[in-house]
């Protein structure tokens, strides 16, 4: 058995699983589980554990948008400097490399569009090496980290079936 | 049909459907659907959603006007796709023109063979605990049931001599379900080879109930058709219902002699004329498609068996280790197990089937589906820990 998979496995499930539970769906001890973890956690294949919100179903506002990110290198900057420079911003929630029409997609978040405009327009444009962005504000979310959104928990079946 | 006598108005019920009681979990499902934010692990069908290719599959032919009733047996492709897979899993092949039947359910097909192959005193074994359908379906044929207790000590494995105890030698023929409704039994290769000499030496026709057996967890599923002189004289039941999460679809299979499904054929075609044409389609492409999907679900499936068992164990209470199907059958903390389960659904809003409910040999247990979230499965056995503290 590869514990290590297994319990990874588990965790993008729900990181919520406690280590007792892991082990019991394992068939593992927990002492291996909770080694598992803690070698998972100190090599960095764990980065941290984040709950997946739909933020439409609570009150407090988030507005998230996805912005394209056109830069341009030279001999002294790579992308991997640019990167470095973005992902201090607290707004940027992702930030990839890309292949295609784009260089780097970034997912930003903020307390309103307005915010969320200013900072692009602010923090991100003027960068030296971005060349353009363009801004796709989220809409509506549907489905996120593979759950999808909505009511998800009708269970209609009868109670008592043979 | 008597008319007009003191068993109150025209309308007489036949003397074999009065002859079977209510189900045994009525009383039990009636008690559970009046409360609210019940945590049932009674629920025996999957609690994934059949994977969305097949359900696609389904939209595109009612989108294309595919209405009309199939071939009796079943489409053509889709019999081919059901002897295909067999031949692959199994190394079992079945003509799909003459030995293959499509049906609306493993129950349909099940009640289709006890019409078709058993006469008015014929005695039919059942193997027991069992899917609460086999007694009355040979009953309502005209036939004898005789209850084969199997035992927790044999891990509710079938076995030679609870097949003599039970005076099995002088049926005609036997059910069988493995992996097993409500133990969660599998049986080995040497012990299916046991059954197979038993029902050989003993001329017993064998219906196998195999609907699930890709919910198999250690070891591997051996059909009874796959033993050397079975085949002439089992029929396999199979179908979608389990493994690739479609109960609501009603489609099954038969697998049989062609002179059997024939003969069930002849019923089938003037009863439910052909299996539903929408889940046909579904069904092709889930057969064809969505082995991926049962991998998953099965890894899932198994993971709540390990963590079940596990938390029963930690309460002390006694479960044999299930190793198939998504149940497990544990014994009960009192002596009463219908008592028992009607206390824990009062105090703690969690249902469990009672095991007599699944005839001889299920008393004194609970049936208990791990098809639920695990959520509710964690919260489920959290109650049944505090209940029995």
């Amino acid at each position: 058995m590869d514990t290590q998979r297994d319990v990874l496995d588990l965790l993008c499930e729900n990181a919520r699983y406690d280590t007792a539970d892991i082990a019991r769906q394992l068939g593992a001890p927990e002492e291996e589980v909770a080694a598992a973890i803690d070698a998972l956690e100190s090599d960095g294949a764990i980065r941290g554990y984040q709950a997946v919100v739909d933020w439409e179903s609570v009150a407090e506002e988030r507005v998230r948008a996805f912005v394209e990110c056109n830069v341009t290198l030279d001999r002294e900057t790579g992308y991997d400097d640019i990167a470095a420079r973005l992902v201090k911003f607290d707004e940027v929630r992702t930030l990839r490399l890309v292949s295609g029409d784009y260089d780097f997609a970034l997912t930003v978040e903020a307390d309103s569009m307005s915010e969320l405009s200013r900072f692009v327009s602010e923090q991100i444009a003027p960068v030296p090496e971005v060349t353009q962005t363009v801004t796709h504000f989220i809409m509506e979310s549907y489905k996120e980290a593979g759950i999808e959104f909505g009511d998800g928990h009708d269970d209609d079946r009868l109670s008592v079936t043979p | 049909m008597n008319e007009g006598t003191d068993r109150g108005g025209p309308i007489q019920l036949a003397e074999r459907v009065r002859r079977v009681p209510p189900s045994g979990i009525r009383r039990f499902f009636e008690l559970a659907e009046e409360m609210d934010d019940v945590i049932s692990l009674g629920v025996g069908e999957p609690d994934f959603t059949a994977p969305w290719r097949a359900r696609q599959a389904a939209i595109e032919s009612l989108e294309r006007g595919r209405t009309s009733y199939t071939a009796n047996r079943g489409t053509r492709e889709l019999r081919e796709a059901v002897a295909a897979d067999c031949r692959e899993r199994y190394g079992l092949d079945y003509d799909p023109h003459e030995e293959v039947l499509v049906t609306a359910g493993a129950s349909e097909g099940i009640d289709l063979a006890f019409r078709a192959l058993v006469d008015p005193g014929d005695t039919v074994a059942v193997a027991q605990p069992s899917y609460v359908s086999y007694v009355p379906g040979v009953v309502f044929a005209g036939g004898e049931v005789l209850p084969v207790p199997t035992r927790v000590e044999d891990d509710f494995a079938l076995t030679p001599e609870v097949l003599a105890e039970a005076g099995a030698e002088e049926a005609d023929a036997l059910v069988m379900c493995y992996p097993n409704n409500p133990t969660g039994a599998t049986l080995t290769r040497e012990q299916v080879a046991a059954v197979a000499d038993f029902a050989r030496e003993h001329d017993l026709a064998v219906l196998a109930d195999e609907i699930y057996s890709e919910l198999t967890y250690e070891g591997e599923h051996v059909s009874v058709a796959t033993l050397e002189g079975m085949r002439e004289r089992t029929i396999v039941f199979n179908g979608f219902s389990k493994a690739y999460a479609m109960t609501g679809l009603r489609l099954g299979y038969a697998l049989g002699p062609a002179e059997a499904i024939g003969a069930m054929n002849r019923v089938h075609q003037y009863t439910m004329l052909s299996a539903p044409t929408t889940a046909q389609h579904a069904a092709l492409t889930a057969i064809e498609e969505c082995g991926d999907e049962v991998v998953e679900m099965r890894r899932q499936y198994d993971r709540r068996r390990k963590f079940v068992l596990a938390r029963f164990e930690e309460m002390g209470i006694d479960c044999f280790e299930a190793t198939g199907a998504f149940y497990v059958f544990p014994e009960c903390p009192w002596d009463d197990a219908d008592a028992f389960a009607e206390a824990l659904l009062e105090a703690e809003s969690v249902a469990m089937v009672p095991g007599k409910a699944f005839g001889a040999g299920g008393e004194g247990h609970l049936r208990a589906s791990y098809a639920t979230g695990f959520d509710d499965l964690r919260e489920a056995m959290d109650r049944i820990e505090r209940f029995v503290g």
